[in-house]
């Protein structure tokens, strides 16, 4: 029988990154995983708000926990009070929330107070991040699934801020992280360590100085090339616009640079189970993979 | 020689209204520098982080908040996780940025982007921008 988890998806993954969505979708569904979508969720609110005095903004992710609580009572899910986000940055903006309410009485007071008209809710749910799923069921378990061939593959992981910082919401070691990498192994792929793999890609700055963020990209990309990447994969699809779409400005910047492909961790998961073409959905990633992979005949 | 620096009770006063919005305890930065070391975005800072610091302790408002730095700073936590004084810079970051914005100032124009870049950028991008960076 399938495990059934409530699932966040966030703004990102029903647009810019749907392709982020479908391939996990896909590949969870191979490993006996429904993840079931929060019924009326909300927006997470993209970043923490992180003075002392900003309790209003913990209402958001707040908000989605109780609907977890609906989903259990309803039997959506049976007794699952775990939510998988894939965003990296949703998986952050709602942990940080979920850890302080955990760890502040008061404030959940405040908070259950303000949304008097939904049910209290008394800190019943866990945070994960899919990665974490992955690492619990066992990576022997995601071994099992591979179907192609991927050898010839090197990829590079990254991890970025969001999954590792601050050190109470981190997946894995904070300043060795080794959770991509397994996964990568696991899938018959060879992992590249990419010295620049926990660097910040300059997030929101990308709307305010897009060339601010194309130097980053430039530092963290060549970082991965110099290793031997032929791609680099990411769960954060800030991240992945960064790395992907301000390939063009760092071009501009460094007309020697050469990019390469950024793919989320799940579309690598599905080319390795076998997973049809269009629900990996390549062609929402900005540099196109599908050169290097028919290059390699991973795809026809 | 010795050099004095005087400390006004304006300054004084700015050092605890950023150690009560932040939470933290600014005083106890030992000046040692690793955040500067550590931050990703300092080439593009006017004050390294620990320059933020230390102006921070002496209550030098004026200069803070008219830096480039507090609004370049994209809060990836790199200087919290290494601060040897468990201080977290992004938090003092963040409420440097509210002094500023809390006086319905916005340091971006969301109406100045272009509709092909609204079209490309993702909405986590704009979502996250206007957290930090509007009122």
């Amino acid at each position: 029988m399938a495990m059934k988890l409530p699932y966040y998806p966030g703004c990102t993954l029903k647009t810019k990154a749907k392709n982020f969505e479908t391939s996990t979708l896909a590949v969870a569904k191979e490993l006996d995983i429904e993840l079931v979508e929060l019924p009326k969720w909300n927006c997470c609110g993209a970043v923490s708000s992180i003075v002392t005095d900003d309790l209003m903004h913990q209402l958001a992710p707040a908000r989605n926990f109780v609907r977890v609580l609906e989903m259990n009572k309803s039997g959506i899910v049976d007794n699952e009070y775990r939510l998988v986000a894939l965003c990296s940055m949703c998986y952050n903006t709602l942990k940080r929330t979920n850890l302080l309410l955990k760890n502040d009485h008061e404030k959940l007071k405040t908070i259950n107070d303000f949304m008097y008209l939904e049910e209290d809710y008394n800190n019943e749910v866990e945070v994960v991040h899919f990665l974490e799923i992955l690492r619990d069921i066992g990576f022997d378990k995601v071994k099992e699934k591979v179907k192609v061939d991927l050898s010839s593959l090197k990829i590079a992981p990254y991890y970025g801020c969001l999954l590792l910082r601050p050190k109470e919401i981190a997946i894995d070691n904070t300043e060795d992280p080794r959770i991509e990498s397994d996964l990568l192994d696991s899938l018959g792929v060879k992992p590249i360590d990419n010295p620049f793999k926990k660097m910040c890609c300059g997030a929101h700055q990308t709307v305010q100085d897009k060339y601010a963020v194309a130097r980053n990209t430039y530092t963290i990309v060549s970082g991965a090339i110099k290793a031997g990447a032929e791609a680099i994969i990411t769960s954060c699809p800030l991240c992945a616009f960064n790395l992907d779409n301000r390939q063009r400005e760092a071009k501009e910047l460094y007309p020697d640079f050469e990019g390469v492909p950024i793919l989320y961790f799940t579309q690598v998961m599905g080319l390795a189970f076998g997973v049809p073409e269009e629900e990996l959905g390549f062609d929402l990633n900005y540099n196109d993979p599908r050169p290097l992979l028919r290059e390699k005949n991973i795809l026809k | 020689m010795s050099k004095t620096v005087e400390i006004t009770k304006e300054a004084d006063q700015f050092l605890k209204k950023i150690e009560e919005l932040s939470g933290e305890k600014i005083t106890s930065c030992i000046q040692c520098g690793i955040c500067s070391g550590s931050c990703p975005m300092i080439n593009e800072m006017d004050l390294t982080p620990a320059q933020s610091m230390s102006k921070t302790q002496l209550g030098q408002e004026e200069e803070l908040l008219d830096s480039k730095s507090i609004w370049i700073c994209a809060s990836c936590f790199n200087c919290k996780v290494r601060c040897p004084r468990d201080l977290d810079l992004a938090k003092v970051a963040e409420a440097l940025r509210q002094v500023v914005l809390r006086k319905a100032v916005d340091k971006i124009n969301i109406d100045a982007i272009s509709p092909e870049e609204m079209m490309e950028l993702p909405q986590i991008a704009l979502v996250a921008a206007c957290r930090r960076l509007t009122n």
